[in-house]
């Protein structure tokens, strides 16, 4: 088990390094290329701060109030339709990049999250309330409507198939 | 309370690094890769072009707004609309960017089997909208 948490924090720790070795080549090799990706980051960073706030309020507030059983009920294994309506609806309003969502996912799978769910909330990521003024603006109201409607059916249709093929692997 | 909010911070120092290493990686792609690439892509085939949209999608990553508006220039460009369906799908359902991200939070298993399946059911939701559109 230390083994496997060592192996777990050292891969965040080499991920990151792996980044910022890019950083480093690029500064020698490329400096405006590198200058250019060090303001994209400082912008794409103001951006997701609020996001973050908001994805540690929501992390506070189910630790807070939910425990493992309570959680189990509203999205484990028992929840039924009730936990696809959430799964669907969390997706749908939850802003910002899809990572920074994993943290709040991650914790919720360790009280009990079906994975099914998990997969349905990622995907309706898709689909964003605030955002369909412009995808209308783009492709129009038709086809906003019929694609919209087919990225939640397949949300549930993929979170079953990928639920059963994890089963399957186990 | 305290027990709560030291949880929760100690989980979010845990995911730091990886959202570090993300936002580092989507910031250099959005600095080196050029908008006129993503066009230059496309070849004018039905069928090869949906699983190109598809996988020029599934390697980008940003707001789903650029993936709009890339999807309207290359409208416009004459790529197919299943070709540009597929992209905008899988902009944002898929993710090989922040599959080690999501490989180290969720587990190995569930990241690669989601993000491939998502990558498929990316080429069928173009599809089937595609042809329901045919209808109306």
């Amino acid at each position: 088990m230390t083994n496997k948490m060592t192996e777990k924090i050292s891969g965040k720790w080499i991920f990151l390094i792996i980044a910022v070795a890019l950083y480093l080549i690029t500064a020698i090799t490329n400096f405006a290329l590198f200058a250019d990706a060090l303001l994209a980051f400082v912008v794409l960073a103001q951006k997701i701060i609020p996001i973050l706030v908001l994805v540690f309020a929501i992390m506070f507030l189910s630790n807070l109030f939910f425990n493992p059983q309570k959680m189990s009920k509203l999205v484990g294994e028992s929840a039924g339709i009730r936990g696809w309506i959430l799964s669907i609806a969390g997706g749908i309003l939850s802003m910002g990049p899809i990572y920074m969502w994993y943290p709040l996912l991650s914790d919720l799978k360790e009280k009990g999250m079906r994975n099914g769910f998990a997969v349905a909330f990622l995907y309706n990521r898709a689909v964003k309330i605030s955002l369909l003024p412009m995808m209308i603006y783009y492709f129009g109201l038709k086809f906003t409507v019929v694609l919209t409607f087919y990225m939640v059916l397949f949300s549930v249709i993929n979170g079953v198939f990928v639920e059963k093929l994890l089963r399957a692997k186990k | 309370m305290k027990n709560a909010f030291v949880k929760t911070l100690n989980n979010f120092k845990q995911t730091l690094p990886i959202i570090l290493g993300v936002l580092l990686l989507v910031s250099f792609a959005i600095a080196a890769i050029p908008k006129t690439f993503y066009a230059g892509v496309f070849t004018g085939n039905k069928f090869i072009d949906p699983v190109l949209g598809a996988l020029l999608g599934s390697v980008l990553a940003g707001n789903p707004i650029t993936s709009y508006i890339l999807g309207g220039e290359f409208l416009k460009q004459g790529v197919s609309l299943l070709a540009v369906t597929a992209f905008i799908l899988a902009w944002v359902t898929v993710g090989l960017m922040q599959l080690p991200a999501e490989s180290l939070m969720l587990g190995k298993k569930f990241a690669i089997i989601r993000n491939i399946s998502s990558f498929v059911t990316a080429i069928l939701v173009a599809i089937l909208t595609v042809i329901t559109l045919s209808f109306i």
